[in-house]
């Protein structure tokens, strides 16, 4: 079984336009994961039906007692994460370290459990989905990146399936290490602006850190073709292959708003994401 | 007052609102907490910078004569970072939090605290706007302690705070404590449905906002029904043009090419001034 991720460095250059297309393509070959946990879209377009639900238990938080608190405030002093003020934990910020139970002379602070989530086993038109909701300010998206590429694997491996796919988040922190350790291949999308080609690189650093193969997608790449240019050149000098570009293209957004994948809708941009699929099953050996 | 510029969904046109609205002001701070990928000092290609310096967290020393292999300090770590053996304790940085635990747990005191960077904190000036972004070290996963340590370089009355993407952890910290937060989207399903994970997050944490719907023109009526609907202000459209995607894609702040934009961005901070009074 072969792991892809579909990652960027930058925010809103197409990765789950792109996932949910090939989503479509490799469909009966694949278990689809919906890894951009804080901003999960894939599901307005793959439209799931949830199968199975199971809880998500986030970082354990603090908890103070005020009938057993004396206002101290060693707690507080001691909190590295600033998450408590006025003698009250902000669950928002805590980080779960204990170290206020440790410091508090009367036994005051206690740990709590709580669900932060949930993650779904799914039925899609594309076969079987694997995708998770965090509630509102919760932490750990990393951890629950881990959880749903655990029960993706699982899936894939009791379907038989030879590939999990996987729809990233941006950026560079937690939750993209969570997506990307231990895969197959990234799919990096990335735009030809100056903010484009330097998070691109910036990826292509730390894809390259942990040792994962990196292929790159231009999207909207006649916005600028010298950007364009700028960013195979960069590719090539750090290594990473050059899968194909998307033109720009009214037609993915009125794809999205059909609640289509851009490669049901057929058209010049389904086209190349074609290309760029048969050049995944390739380096994949799919 | 603290102006956080923040969206659910990633590439909506937060740098784009932040370093327009930084170059239209006077004497303004622009801070990135976008750590992960900082862009917005690329649109001021006439900076100097003026300081850098490292973002550290507190990481374990263990002192192995000390140390009676006890393994109170792996048991009480939350986050594994650290494994006791019979012949020496193992510190996994990239898992510490630097939260201090160990050091007071420790029976022995055979734990003191070392420094690790994360990242880099960049101070710069470019004509009235003062500049500051963190820059996370490549292979990092903690985004927080930086966006706090660039929130704690911050020094003059008018801040505008350019959040990374997404509602977790990072977004959290770098909208936290900030008078208003601004959610740029897009008119699309995807931008209306990561809107309403932000908006919910900003009304738990009691932070009033209001919306820039940018590319306005392409995708469907979605976020503005929403907006309506829940009564949340809408302060601003940019429409959709190849004009200002062009501007934007060489690093040109589209306001100083079209200057009836700088306008609209300085009415626009003032009416956020008077929403926040």
């Amino acid at each position: 079984m072969k792991q892809l991720a579909v990652i960027s460095g930058k925010g809103g250059t197409g990765k789950t336009t792109m996932a949910a297309s090939l989503a479509y393509l490799a469909q009966g070959k694949t278990v689809v994961a919906d890894c951009d946990v804080d901003a999960p879209d894939l599901h307005l377009i793959l439209k799931p039906e949830i199968e199975e639900t199971s809880d998500f238990m986030g970082l354990q938080v603090a908890r103070i007692d005020p009938d057993k608190c004396i206002q101290c405030g060693e707690c507080e002093e001691n909190c590295r994460f600033d998450a408590i003020r006025n003698f009250e934990v902000d669950p928002r910020h805590c980080e779960g370290c204990k170290v206020c139970t440790l410091v508090c002379p009367e036994s005051a602070v206690e740990m709590i459990n709580s669900v932060s989530g949930h993650a779904y086993i799914s039925k899609t038109r594309f076969g079987t989905m694997i995708h998770a909701e965090l509630f509102p300010g919760e932490e750990a998206s990393g951890k629950l990146v881990t959880m749903v590429r655990e029960i993706a694997q699982k899936v894939a491996e009791r379907e038989s399936k030879d590939l999990v796919l996987i729809d990233g988040s941006p950026g560079i922190g937690c939750p993209v290490i969570a997506s990307i350790t231990g895969i197959d291949l990234a799919l990096i999308m990335t735009e030809p602006t100056l903010s484009g080609i330097h998070d691109l690189e910036r990826i292509i650093a730390v894809t390259n850190h942990f040792g994962v193969p990196a292929m790159v997608c231009i999207n909207k790449y006649d916005l600028n073709l010298d950007v364009s240019r700028k960013i195979e050149e960069s590719c090539q000098e750090m290594g990473a292959e050059l899968g194909g570009r998307l033109p720009f293209d009214p037609g993915v957004v009125e794809a999205m708003v059909a609640e289509k994948s851009v490669s049901e809708m057929g058209g010049k941009t389904s086209d190349a994401i074609t290309e760029i699929w048969k050049a995944i099953e390739s380096s994949l050996e799919l | 007052m603290i102006i956080s510029i923040a969206s659910g969904k990633g590439g909506t046109g937060k740098t784009l609102v932040a370093t327009n609205m930084a170059a239209s002001l006077e004497e303004v701070e622009l801070a990135d907490c976008d750590v992960e990928e900082p862009n917005s000092y690329l649109f001021f290609p006439d900076r100097v910078v003026k300081d850098s310096f490292d973002c550290t967290i507190p990481i374990p020393i263990i002192d192995e004569e000390k140390c009676t292999r006890c393994g109170i300090c792996s048991d009480f770590c939350a986050y594994n970072a650290l494994a006791v053996f019979p012949s020496q304790v193992l510190v996994f940085p990239e898992l510490c939090h630097g939260c201090g635990g160990c050091e007071i747990a420790c029976p022995e005191n055979a734990i003191t605290e070392g420094k690790r960077s994360i990242g880099k904190i960049y101070v710069a000036e470019t004509g009235d706007v003062r500049l500051l972004w963190g820059e996370l070290k490549l292979g990092e996963p903690m985004a927080t302690p930086l966006i706090r340590a660039v929130k704690r370089v911050v020094k003059t009355d008018l801040v505008l705070i350019d959040s990374p993407p997404g509602t977790a952890c990072p977004v959290i910290e770098a909208v936290r404590d900030t008078d208003f937060c601004v959610l740029v989207t897009e008119p699309t399903p995807f931008g209306l449905y990561d809107l309403r994970i932000a908006v919910n997050v900003l009304k738990e944490m009691e932070i009033p906002c209001g919306v820039i719907v940018n590319r306005a023109g392409i995708g469907d009526r979605g976020v503005y029904r929403y907006c309506e609907e829940d009564e949340i202000p809408i302060l601003m459209e940019i429409p959709f043009s190849r004009e200002i995607a062009g501007l934007y894609s060489q690093g040109i702040l589209f306001s100083r090419e079209m200057p009836e934009w700088k306008e609209k961005f300085v009415n626009l901070v003032a009416k956020i001034e008077e929403m926040v009074r």
